[in-house]
């Protein structure tokens, strides 16, 4: 069960293949066993924060498509949960559609939306396409605080649950199923893009645009593609969101730059270019938060008491100098990490 | 026409203090290329310090400003020498999350030390209404700190144009910005040109959060938001002028407070960032920025 100790492929089929040797086919079998294991043995309160986990790894594996593999910044996932939640709200509370034609057309619209914004890296690059994102999120931001018709008047619309067959889908553990199905799909998915020719000219895109240009990718439509891509599986991920138990209840709080951030943030500390390191920052990051809060709850007790009333401000602090950390000691995030992990142990007992 | 007067006089305040948020902006662009998403924050901290400086320590306003200056110098030297040095050939977006990073660490440490309400600061530019023109019924009235805010952001400005021209220091800046190895070969310091963008742009940050403290009448953070606007302001200027901070920060000022007041509010947002999203599609490198922008 040894790890590889060089390339000795002979096809092209062998290159291509994304497990090679027996231990990671091991992995494969551990982490399936695990996600098995995991719903009978959490808590339902970890339970729900495996479910918001899952729920933020689509629109992270989304992204890191968009920024890790095509080379193009967003700074509005969230406005783009918002687009896929609003829309998938709308649908089922005002015009009572069934949920899952109503997640697929928040998708779409999210998709639709992020084509448009997308439309200024026709043309630009790097700084200049962050800065028409980060205006592309204070416009959605600004449209979900204020367009009145958006909630009716309510300021905040609280979706129905999902029912099927006369069931209602409310449990935890029901919900877990169903999001480790579709997080599933979209991460093989995605790890399978990078095979596909499409895949293959989103990195050429990041790689080299020129080149990528003159070797014959369209490199203007793929762009604008990918850009609808991330954005649709954000609001995927959003329209999700709005259907589930805890966060049934829409409104435009949730849908603010800082939350954008934080998606970044998740998949620069994941590890950019590794849709593995958007599954690891999006459980690091959702969970970061939980845990300074548990954290302060403990203090309740002790004679830090004052630190309570700064929990906010030390949520904020924290995330900040983590980010800042990452980016300065490992640019290449948790997947890196890994990788340098088993390296060790692989050249062992040479450095290298 | 007097409530018209009063909203041009009210976004010409603004549009100074967007001018002077802008610059710090722009300095730090033209310098070293870094899109710095803390300026809102050099903004608060700087201002906070005043605060301080007069209520806790119970300094007298000019040194209590001083204090505050003096603050954004010392952190925008701290953030390039200490981050932003380490980051010089990283990827744009690497660079763009170190300063988003910042931003929330520092309104992180500006929310834990001086907490989220708003405060009753020194006031030191004097308040109260000036009548501008017309008399009796007619005399059309603007608050005088409005007026202040206008006359101090453009000495401020001047003062900067100047130290472009005339100063060693501005013109070497200007060298640096306009081809670093030209500039190297000259003799610049060019680690000392990058540190000092920085700390020129952390004092104006200070200056801009004073003044913008003063007329809004209380110290508080939610004003890092107003920086916001710094974007539509430096997109329409083009991200390396100066003179387009100004063109601008008074452009973008007037169209905020019109809006807001003729159209609504959602307008006064929509309009300055719907802006920005036309003018990146069609002339991306603004009003006066240089026209060398890589395409594909």
């Amino acid at each position: 069960m040894a790890t590889a100790t060089g390339v000795y492929h002979t096809t092209y089929g062998k290159d291509l293949a994304l497990r090679h040797t027996r231990a990671e086919y091991v992995r494969l079998a551990l982490l399936a066993g695990l996600a098995i294991w995991l719903p009978f043995n959490l808590s339902p309160y970890w339970l729900g924060w495996t479910n918001l986990i899952l729920m933020a790894t689509i629109a992270a594996v989304g992204l890191n498509i968009l920024t890790g593999y095509t080379g193009l910044v967003s700074l509005a996932t969230a406005g783009f949960l918002g687009v896929g939640a609003y829309t998938a709200a709308n649908l089922r509370t005002f015009f009572h559609w069934p949920m899952i034609p109503a997640v697929l057309v928040a998708s779409g619209m999210a998709a639709l939306i992020g084509a448009f914004f997308g439309l200024p890296a026709l043309r630009l690059k790097g700084l200049y396409l962050a800065i028409s994102t980060f205006a592309a999120q204070e416009i959605l931001s600004e449209r979900f605080r204020s367009w009145k018709r958006l909630t009716r008047g309510h300021g905040t619309i609280t979706n129905n649950p999902p029912k099927f067959a006369g069931h209602s889908f409310t449990s935890k553990f029901e919900w877990y199923w169903l999001l480790l199905v579709i997080t599933g799909l979209v991460v093989w998915g995605s790890i399978n893009l990078f095979r596909t020719g499409l895949g293959r000219s989103f990195v050429a895109i990041r790689d080299q645009d020129i080149a990528a240009e003159v070797m014959g990718v369209p490199v203007g439509r793929y762009k604008v593609i990918a850009f609808s891509l991330a954005c649709g599986l954000a609001g995927f991920s959003g329209a999700l969101q709005s259907f589930y138990p805890d966060t049934l209840t829409v409104t435009w709080e949730s849908y603010e730059i800082d939350r954008s951030f934080l998606f970044v943030a998740m998949i620069i500390i994941g590890g950019l270019g590794s849709v593995s390191g958007a599954v690891y920052g999006a459980a690091f990051l959702t969970w970061l938060p939980n845990y300074i809060n548990q954290f302060g709850a403990r203090l309740q007790t002790s004679s830090f008491k004052f630190l309570i009333q700064r929990l906010s401000a030390i949520q904020l602090g924290v995330f900040g100098l983590v980010l800042v950390l990452f980016l300065l000691v490992e640019p290449r995030g948790l997947a890196r990490l890994w990788q340098r992990a088993k390296d060790y142990f692989r050249l062992w007992p040479f450095r290298y | 026409m007097k409530e018209f007067t009063e909203l041009t006089v009210n976004g010409l305040a603004n549009g100074a203090i967007l001018a002077i948020t802008a610059l710090g902006f722009v300095l730090i662009y033209k310098a070293t290329e870094v899109i710095n998403f803390a300026q809102g924050q050099f903004l608060i901290v700087g201002m906070f310090m005043v605060y301080t400086a007069e209520n806790t320590w119970g300094l007298p306003w000019p040194l209590a400003v001083a204090v505050g200056i003096l603050t954004g110098v010392v952190l925008g030297v701290a953030v390039e020498r200490l981050i932003l040095r380490r980051m010089i050939g990283e990827a744009t977006l690497s660079v763009i999350m170190v300063t988003i990073g910042l931003a929330t660490a520092l309104a992180g440490l500006a929310l834990g030390v001086w907490g989220a309400e708003g405060k009753q600061g020194p006031n030191f530019i004097p308040s109260g209404n000036v009548k501008l023109f017309g008399s009796g019924e007619d005399a059309v009235f603007v608050s005088a700190n409005r007026l202040w805010a206008v006359a101090i952001a453009t000495v401020v400005l001047i003062a900067v144009g100047l130290f472009f021209q005339k100063s060693r220091h501005g013109i070497a800046m200007r060298a640096v910005a306009d081809d670093q190895q030209a500039a190297m070969v000259q003799g610049i310091n060019v680690n000392r040109i990058f540190a000092m963008a920085w700390a020129l742009a952390g004092a104006a940050g200070a200056i801009g959060g004073v003044l913008l403290a003063s007329i809004v009448g209380s110290y508080g953070i939610e004003l890092q938001g107003f920086a916001i606007l710094v974007f539509p302001v430096v997109i329409l200027g083009g991200l390396d002028s100066v003179i387009g901070t100004v063109v601008g920060g008074v452009i973008v000022g007037l169209l905020v407070e019109y809006s807001k007041r003729y159209l609504g509010v959602s307008a006064s947002v929509l309009i300055p960032f719907g802006a920005l999203v036309l003018i990146l599609l069609v002339k991306p490198y603004g009003l006066f920025g240089q026209v060398r922008i890589e395409r594909v």
